[in-house]
């Protein structure tokens, strides 16, 4: 038998646990004001980074509508050109950009409000016919497995109507993948709030 | 194009659990939507030891400032697979735990035990090219919590890891062998039954160094992937 063999009998999952409520100075110390580093924050872009800039913001609120203070994050998406940054995705003829990596991570017990805020580019579309968006995690103390959406924008009416995704979506509960479009003095804001459960539930994706 | 295994719920807890309060207002109602992984879904972000300072891996030195942490130095090591038997090299694990009191460094943490000056509770490491992690650390303390009356969080810590893609993302719990409080544990308990036990590390005489610390052995299984890459549009 070969040790590929041996190692793939009887191998299964890890259950996933809450993350809790004391992550802070472990996963976003430095927003957090712990002293130690964190891998990544809610900035994704520099000034040499291609693309829309805009700022991505909202609010997680539980089943009775309070905004949770205690919720991490994450974001992952496609550069300016529709392209990962990843093995996985090889298409030459989209550009990587050396300035921008697509992750990012935001606690909402920064901010007064519990409010998460990402500054980062419009990812063109990944593939022919998709609408563009950005990929999210949720974690929270009382979530015992992460929940996965995704956020369009809903500026892009056209891309929107014919994508593939957002059509299979129940009617009703399409407006809770839209982040709503607004220009403001800073610049261009995309605000999008997830709802944990009642009226505007989120769309989560079985991922 | 795609191989990525899906969320077990054989193995995974549910949303909502009886035991665990918190999960009534924030556990999704409505089921999840099926969606069939594409490209967003089978990559994510990679990192590498850029993000690994030279102490992230010891806790027991990373936090010091005019001593030594109090408490029980332990080694923790194991290998980080997929369903699919694969080892899983150079991957970013994060953990953070409580110290030897049951007290965390969090400013909202109320418990009244002691910090330590001299603990963070909180490192990182890659795993090696066979897959492997390797962490010092002081056993964390039980502590309680709000969940109901006398209620007391069994000794753990907090592991955070990427694998290959976001599909693989992993945020769980790593237990002691023996530990009395495991059966009271509503977070624990919320794991079906036949799967709790991945999450409690095994002690190991052959890891523990001699005069040094007690070792304890954790593998980690994620989802599996065998995506091809894709080349074109």
């Amino acid at each position: 038998m070969s040790a590929r063999q041996s190692l793939s009998q009887g191998h299964f999952q890890s259950p996933s646990q809450t993350i809790g409520p004391f992550f802070h100075y472990g996963l976003n110390p430095v927003e957090a004001n712990y002293p130690h580093t964190q891998i990544a924050n809610h900035c994704l872009v520099s000034e040499q980074t291609q693309g829309e800039r805009l700022s991505l913001t909202g609010r997680v609120f539980d089943g009775k509508g309070v905004v949770v203070e205690d919720a991490l994050v994450e974001i992952w998406q496609a550069n300016a050109a529709g392209r990962y940054r990843h093995p996985n995705d090889a298409r030459s003829q989209r550009a990587l950009d050396p300035h921008f990596q697509g992750f990012g991570r935001c606690g909402t017990g920064a901010s007064d409000d519990g409010r998460f805020v990402f500054k980062t580019i419009k990812p063109g579309p990944d593939q022919p016919g998709n609408a563009p968006f950005i990929s999210v995690t949720v974690f929270m103390r009382g979530l015992l497995n992460h929940v996965y959406t995704r956020v369009y924008f809903d500026d892009e009416v056209d891309a929107n109507a014919t994508d593939p995704v957002l059509s299979r979506t129940e009617a009703g509960r399409k407006v809770t993948l839209l982040a709503k479009c607004c220009n403001t003095p800073d610049g261009l804001e995309y605000t999008f709030d997830i709802h944990m459960q009642g009226e505007q539930e989120t769309v989560f994706f079985d991922l | 194009m795609t191989g990525t295994s899906q969320r077990d719920w054989k193995s995974q807890p549910p949303y909502l659990d009886q035991g665990y309060k918190s999960t009534a207002l924030r556990a999704p109602s409505q089921s999840l939507v099926k969606i069939d992984p594409e490209l967003a879904e089978m990559t994510g972000p990679a990192f590498g030891n850029e993000v690994v300072g030279a102490l992230d891996h010891d806790l027991t030195r990373n936090g010091r400032v005019n001593g030594e942490p109090l408490g029980e130095r332990i080694v923790v090591t194991g290998r980080v697979l997929d369903e699919y038997g694969n080892l899983v090299p150079n991957t970013l694990i994060e953990i953070w735990q409580a110290n030897a009191g049951g007290r965390y460094v969090h400013k909202k943490d109320q418990h009244d035990a002691p910090l330590d000056p001299n603990f963070l509770g909180a490192g990182r490491c890659m795993t090696d090219e066979q897959g492997c992690y390797w962490f010092y650390t002081i056993r964390p303390g039980a502590y309680p919590w709000g969940n109901h009356p006398n209620a007391w969080r069994p000794n753990h810590i907090h592991f955070s890891l990427f694998g290959p893609t976001i599909a693989t993302r992993l945020i769980t719990q790593m237990y002691f062998p023996g530990d009395p409080l495991l059966a009271f544990d509503p977070i624990f308990e919320s794991i079906p039954k036949a799967a709790r036990n991945r999450l409690v590390s095994e002690f190991s005489l052959d890891v523990t160094e001699e005069g040094f610390a007690l070792g304890y052995v954790f593998d980690i299984v994620l989802r599996g992937t065998s995506a091809t890459p894709m080349e074109v549009d």
